[in-house]
Order: C-alpha cells, then sequence, then structure tokens
C-alpha cells in the first residue's frame, strides 16, 4: 500500500519535469525565435520604441476624433490588471437601467454605473442619431474580457461621421479607411467581421492627421 | 441566427466526426502497448520513467489498488500546488512579487483557503478560478502548481476510463491494469505531442509565450495601460485538449491574449472534444464491437446538437429589454470577434465536457441560453465529457439504461455480454445520487447560511472598501431569480468538476473557498470509488452469450433509450431548482421585469 505513496511522489517529480519544464521552456524557446513579435504579446511601439500598447488588448478612446471601442468592465475600463465581464444577468437593473446615486456631498457616487439605456443615450448624442435610434448591440454592451480589442464593422459605420467632422474629412474617406482596416471572418467562415480599435485609430493619425504642425502620437 | 453561424456549428461537428475513429485507434494501440508512430520517441523515455519510479509494467492491479494508487497520486499533487501557491513569493519566475509584500497594489494575496480551493480544484480536474491569475498567481505557480495538473488530473482521467473500459472488456479476470503505465502512457503519448504542436499555432496566433515583467503602456490618449505576460500557449494548449479550463487570466478564454483569432477559438473547441470523443471509439474496439462505441457516440452527438441549437437560438434571439434600444442579439459579455455563433458553440461544448474554460460570460446569457450550460453539467458531463471523466459517467447511465430497460421486459439486464447484477446498479445509483446530494445539498446550504462569527474572517468580499457578508448568499451579483442561479450554477460545475461559472458571485471568501474545494473533491472521488468498483466486478464476470433474449446496446433504439434515460434522470433530480431559477427568469424578463 505505502509503495504506491513512494511511486506517486517520484513520478509527480518526473512527470514535472518533463510537462511543467521541458514542455514549456520548448514552446518558449522555439516561439522566441521564430515568433518574437506574437511570443511577447504583439506589442505596438511609437517610432520612438515607447510602448503604445498591444494590438490585441482594447485601449480607452473618449475624444471624438477616435473610434470609441465598446465599453468595459475591467477595473475602471480596459484595465488589463482586472479582466472581467459585468457578470450582469438579462433582468439585471443595474445593467439595463444603471445605478445614479448622489454622496451626502452632492458628488456622484464612485461606484455609479451606465445601464444599456444610459450608454445607448449617449452613443445616440455622440453620433448624431435620433432619439429613438437602435444601435449596434456591440456599442452598449460589454464584452466578456473587458478587453475586447474589435468593435463590429457596423458600430464603425455609424462612428465614421463623427470622426470625419473631427478630422475635417468627408465620410467616405473614413469610410474607406474602415474596409481597409477591417478584419473578414477567419478562414471565411470563423467568427465575425470586426474593426480592431488601435489599429484603425493609429491608421487614422497616420493618414488623417488632427492638425498636420501637431507631433504624431509617440513620433519624435 | 445566420447561416454563417450553423456553418460554424455544422464544419465543427464533421470535424470532430471526422476526427474521432484515428484519434480511438491511435488511444487503443497507446494503451495496449502497440507500437505507434511515436514509439520511437517516447518508449526510451517512457522505460526511463518506470525505471527512475520503480513502475513494473506487466504488475497487474485490482480495481482496489488501482484505486488507492490514483487517490495516493491525486493526494500528493495536491499537497504540492498547495505548498508552491503558500509560497510563491519565495519561488523564482514571479517578476511582479505577486503574494509577497512588495506585490503591486493592484495584486491579490494568496490565503490559505484560496490556496486550498485552487489545489482541490486543479487536482480534480475543475479548475474552478476563485482567483484571478493576472494578480495573482506567479508565472511558476501558473506553470508548475497549476499548469502541471492540467496534465496530471486529464492523464489520471483518462486512466481510469481505460481501466473501466477494461473492467467491462475482459472476462474472468482480477486486474484492470497498471494506473501508472496508464498515467505514463497518457501523458507521453497522447497529451505531451499534441500539446507542443498546438501551442506553436497558438503563439503565431498571438497567443504570448514568455516570462518577462508586465509592461506599462502609454496609450494614443495618454494614460498608463498594465500589459501582463506569461506562458499563455503552452498552457492554453493543455487546458482545452485535457478538458481543465482553468486559464491564465480571469477572463479565460475570452482574453485577446487566451484566445486571439476565432481561429485559435475553433482550435480550443476541437480539443476539448477531440480525446472525449476518440475514447468511445476506443471503447468500441476494446469491447470488440465499434458499433457499441458509435451508439454511445450518438446519444452524446443528439444531446450536443440539441444544447447548441437551443442555446445559439436564445442568444440570437436576444433579450427583449436590450432589444428594445439595440440590434444584434445579447451580446453583454461576448467578444465581437466570436460574436453569437462562436460563443454559445463554445459554451456548449465547454460544460458538454468537464472543461469550464469560457469565451464569454455566462452570467449575462439569457435565462435559457444559460440553462444549457447549466443543464449539461447537470447531466454529470456525459456529453463526450472530460476526457476519460465523460465516457465513465455515460457508461454509468448505460447501466441503468439497460437496468431500465431489463425491467420492462423482465430479464436480467445485460450489457456488453456481462449480467448487471444488484451490485452494478447499486453502485451506479450511488455515484448518481452522490453527485445530485452534492450539488443540491451544498446549494441549500449556501442559500441559507448565516456565516458564523466572526464574520469578518468568513465571508470578507475583497474590494475597497472591504465589505463582509453575514449572510453567504449575499456575495451574489444579482438580485431575483438570476441570483439563485449563480449559487446553484456554482455547485454545479463544482461538483461536476466543470470549473465555468456563472461567475458575477464573490467566492474568493472562506466560506465560499471552502465548500466550493470540498464539493469538488466529492464530485470527482466519490463518484470515481463506484464506478471503479463495478470495473473491477464487472472484470471478474464471465461471457453470457448472445441469445434472441439480449437487448442490443449497439443500435440507435439503445441511444435513444440512453439520451431518455440522461434526460430523466436529470430531470427528476433537477427540476424543481431549475424552475426557481433559469425558468423563472425567463417568463420574468418576457414580462420586461428587472431586479
Amino acid at each position: 500500500m505505502f509503495n504506491q505513496l513512494g511511486t506517486s511522489i517520484k513520478i509527480t517529480l518526473v512527470l514535472l519535469v518533463i510537462v511543467s519544464g521541458i514542455y514549456p521552456l520548448a514552446v518558449w524557446g522555439v516561439s522566441q525565435v521564430l515568433l518574437p513579435r506574437q511570443a511577447n504579446g504583439s506589442l505596438v511601439k511609437s517610432s520612438s520604441g515607447a510602448i503604445v500598447g498591444s494590438t490585441l488588448i482594447g485601449q480607452g478612446f473618449t475624444k471624438p476624433e477616435y473610434f470609441h471601442p465598446r465599453p468595459s468592465a475591467a477595473g475602471s475600463g480596459y484595465d488589463p490588471t482586472q479582466s472581467s465581464g459585468t457578470n450582469l444577468g438579462p433582468t439585471s437593473d443595474k445593467l439595463i437601467n444603471g445605478v445614479h446615486k448622489k454622496l451626502a456631498n452632492g458628488k456622484d457616487d464612485p461606484n455609479n454605473f451606465d445601464g444599456v439605456k444610459d450608454l445607448a443615450a449617449a452613443y445616440r448624442t455622440e453620433n448624431g442619431l435620433s432619439a429613438t435610434a437602435r444601435v449596434p448591440v456591440d456599442a452598449v454592451t460589454r464584452s466578456a474580457s473587458g478587453l475586447d480589442p474589435d468593435i463590429s464593422i457596423e458600430n464603425a459605420r455609424v462612428q465614421a461621421a463623427r470622426v470625419a467632422k473631427a478630422r475635417n474629412t468627408d465620410v467616405s474617406a473614413i469610410t474607406r479607411l474602415i474596409d481597409k482596416t477591417a478584419h473578414g471572418r477567419d478562414l471565411g467562415f470563423l467568427g465575425e467581421p470586426r474593426v480592431n480599435v488601435l489599429s484603425v485609430n493609429l491608421a487614422l493619425d497616420q493618414e488623417y492627421p488632427l492638425n498636420k504642425s501637431l507631433v504624431k502620437p509617440g513620433a519624435k | 441566427m445566420t447561416l454563417i453561424g450553423w456553418l460554424q456549428i455544422v464544419v465543427f461537428f464533421g470535424l470532430l466526426l471526422a476526427l474521432t475513429k484515428p484519434m480511438g485507434i491511435f488511444m487503443h494501440r497507446v494503451f495496449e502497448g502497440e507500437p505507434t508512430f511515436l514509439t520511437p520517441v517516447m518508449r526510451p523515455i517512457e522505460k526511463l520513467i518506470y525505471r527512475l519510479c520503480g513502475v513494473r509494467e506487466d504488475d497487474d492491479m485490482p480495481w482496489t489498488r488501482y484505486t488507492v494508487a490514483m487517490l495516493f497520486f491525486s493526494i500528493v499533487t495536491l499537497l504540492l500546488t498547495y505548498a508552491i501557491l503558500r509560497w510563491q513569493a519565495y519561488l523564482p519566475l514571479n517578476p511582479m512579487r505577486l503574494g509577497s509584500d512588495k506585490a503591486p497594489g493592484w495584486g491579490t494575496a494568496m490565503t490559505p483557503d484560496l490556496a486550498f480551493n485552487t489545489a482541490a480544484s486543479f487536482t480534480t480536474n475543475t479548475n474552478w478560478q476563485a482567483y484571478s491569475g493576472e494578480n495573482t498567481m506567479s508565472y511558476f505557480s501558473q506553470m508548475v502548481a497549476l499548469a502541471s495538473h492540467n496534465f496530471f488530473s486529464a492523464a489520471a482521467g483518462i486512466a481510469i476510463a481505460i481501466a473501466f473500459v477494461r473492467g467491462l472488456a475482459r472476462k474472468s479476470a482480477t486486474g484492470v491494469g497498471n494506473f501508472w503505465v496508464d498515467l505514463t502512457r497518457a501523458t507521453l503519448y497522447v497529451l505531451l505531442p499534441l500539446c507542443i504542436v498546438i501551442a506553436l499555432v497558438y503563439v503565431q496566433q498571438g497567443m504570448p509565450q514568455n516570462f518577462h515583467a508586465y509592461h506599462t503602456a502609454q496609450t494614443v490618449e495618454g494614460s498608463a495601460q498594465i500589459i501582463p505576460g506569461g506562458p499563455v500557449a503552452s498552457q492554453e494548449a493543455i487546458k482545452m485538449l485535457g478538458t481543465n479550463g482553468g486559464g491564465i487570466f480571469n477572463a479565460n478564454s475570452s482574453h485577446p491574449f487566451e484566445n486571439p483569432t476565432p481561429l485559435t477559438n475553433f482550435i480550443q473547441m476541437l480539443t476539448i472534444f477531440l480525446i472525449g470523443g476518440g475514447i468511445v471509439y476506443t471503447f468500441g474496439i476494446a469491447v470488440g464491437n465499434v458499433r457499441q462505441g458509435w451508439a454511445i457516440f450518438a446519444a452524446m452527438s443528439a444531446l450536443f446538437l440539441l444544447g447548441v441549437a437551443v442555446c445559439y437560438w436564445q442568444e440570437a434571439k436576444g433579450n427583449p429589454i436590450i432589444n428594445a434600444v439595440a440590434t444584434g442579439g445579447n451580446m453583454e459579455g461576448k467578444e465581437a470577434r466570436f460574436g453569437i455563433a462562436s460563443s454559445t458553440l463554445f459554451a456548449t461544448i465547454t460544460t458538454d465536457a468537464s472543461c469550464g474554460a469560457v469565451n464569454s460570460m455566462h452570467d449575462s446569457y439569457t435565462p435559457l441560453g444559460g440553462l444549457v450550460p447549466m443543464a449539461n453539467i447537470l447531466t454529470g458531463e456525459v456529453i463526450f465529457g472530460g476526457v476519460g471523466a465523460g465516457l465513465y459517467g455515460m457508461l454509468m447511465y448505460a447501466i441503468l439504461a439497460v437496468f431500465i430497460a431489463g425491467l420492462m421486459v423482465g430479464r436480467t439486464p445485460e450489457y456488453l455480454g456481462k449480467k448487471v447484477e444488484a451490485f452494478e446498479v447499486k453502485m451506479a445509483m450511488l455515484a448518481c445520487l452522490i453527485l445530485v446530494a452534492d450539488v443540491l445539498g451544498f446549494t441549500a446550504l449556501s442559500c441559507v447560511t448565516h456565516v458564523p462569527h466572526p464574520a469578518t474572517y468568513w465571508n470578507t468580499v475583497s474590494g475597497t472598501p472591504p465589505s463582509v457578508n453575514a449572510l453567504a448568499s449575499a456575495n451574489t451579483n444579482n438580485s431575483g431569480p438570476h441570483g439563485f442561479s449563480e449559487i446553484l450554477y456554482t455547485f454545479d460545475s463544482a461538483t461536476g468538476n466543470n470549473g465555468s461559472a456563472f461567475a458575477g458571485i464573490s467566492v474568493n471568501t472562506p466560506y465560499w473557498n471552502l465548500t466550493i474545494g470540498i464539493a469538488m473533491l466529492i464530485g470527482r472521488f466519490l463518484m470515481i470509488i463506484p464506478l471503479l468498483a463495478i470495473a473491477g466486478s464487472m472484470a471478474k464476470k464471465k461471457r453470457v452469450p448472445v441469445s434472441s433474449g439480449t437487448f442490443p446496446t449497439d443500435n440507435a433504439l439503445f441511444a435513444g433509450l440512453l439520451v431518455g434515460v440522461v434526460i430523466i434522470v436529470g430531470a427528476l433530480s433537477y427540476f424543481p431548482a431549475v424552475a426557481l431559477g433559469p425558468v423563472v427568469e425567463h417568463f420574468l424578463m418576457l414580462g420586461g421585469k428587472t431586479f
């Protein structure tokens, strides 16, 4: 009976060397040599070498001249140390109507939360839609990770007019840029067509800079 | 619902079907010790392991000794994981100093109850995440304490299934195989080679594989963003293949680093079912009639397709309250790159199998959409199921099915030419009832428990400011029936060793960590022991010749009966609980009621 215990300990140690040592280190070695960009997190660097973000990790954009990502439940928004969805269910009043409280001193409660209806109202105002227009659902729902790097193509199209106005260019130019940066379905049938928000915004700054005299992000 | 959405489901199932036979034949050869294309590479390593560990390959163990070996192995690995997690501050590969007092402000402590919960979770192949990887676990903990279990618990699951099959296939035998040999072969020939290939594909698609400190990026709009790293790809490969499901990050397979593209998503789904499907064919070969295997496969497929159809339909239809302001179905808690079809397919697969990885947040599903993952786990995860665990779970139902068929025609039931007698039926019922008692007992307990004093220790919910809940059920994130669903899903997932969650509930408190940890251990080991007892008892029996009175178990009629038994046992056990959660919520949602 107790020789089984001895075998357990020995075999655990031997297999550990293989599955927790050799295996991950071999994958690490090969991928660092052959695929260093992906293996290190698909980082985007400015021309000065500063890290601007990762193409895979969404980041917050609130200015009108940029495409806006989906709302995020990761920390205070797009915080990769706190990846998470809202985990609010379909009958959650908080999810639908939000929480809007004032503290005793008259300030907004830091735990306030924008519901789907609040987000839809804000999205309509930002993009000049009528007060009853139905909006693309990904624009008013939070993703599972809170770090979703993409938005749907419909969502990007709705935002195109706002971006064009802020950048003093016409909508068709921005729409062309959306089409150019959009990803189709993988292998033609997997997943959904999408626009990577960081990529499209970097392309915007490249092709339609706000003010030519202004320094582009990261450029020296 | 879209045509292209259905196409993803159809292509997935077609590929699974195509891979089942080659995978089944390969595994049969491996566990019979026959040469395969990997033998020249792996056989010397295998022999070296036996020599180092003092294992005799020809030592055929009776079921009791096989069980003892499995239990000792589980205890040793459980203690090892607990120790590593508690001491991670003193161990290498911890660039962010997590778990030490030099950890950054966003770090989370590795408390004793969290370490116990996590060790139990990974030992039982549950991979329930009460922790958030990115702010709690060092790279060393991920790689050595957690990813090792992804191999070990999966290999142990496969070993037990193979032993169970041997019990059914052998006649007048005392042994069911050698646990150490089965464990080693499952690791070296099945899990490891596939993982190496898959991990490299994952890196190519964008999954990180590094050990560097987290980077701080200066975003385009000028705020700071901390970007984590880690040995993600190597862990993701085994996480899915071993139906483990414990991710590097809190958001699991919805995190863009854990699942960067729809293609990686598809590979992840396929690898969840790959071994669980293949082993059914292995079973067919072992019992000398592959149609026996296909009958089981057909029953599993029917339940799988039913589940995914309901889930996809409900999520695409969405929540009428949200549909009033937005178009596009229920995208709350889903990622834009996957959309609804790839999310619901993943949710169905991960809960059919005991994987429990998630690429969308089940908590935010519509009531009936979320009922599908919940019900899948309530079946005991026999729809392909966890690696190995799915097959032995389904064979338990097969024994009940022939018993019920035998009662209907008044004959002694037989399965695979062996008489099914009182002992086997008692053991199968015992396994079944243990699961029911575990799920419903802990759910009921947690709905009413007032946490003992001092509540400040037992149920302190972390966060600022720290709050203390005197009532365990106050930790739910939702009110109304959805809050009850969160508790039910928690113990459903723990008992079924699934690991997915209605994740809003705050479970990182001593009360929840301990109850869930115990529920996981009961769900794994108290189910396995009666099943190995059946295997031992069946192995000893003689084969009775097939006669005109034998109920055939290799045709559509039996597959249908099996589906019926799974549904009836599940519905009889759980309908009242499910009615209080998702069912009542569905009608309230249609009425526009919110809580």
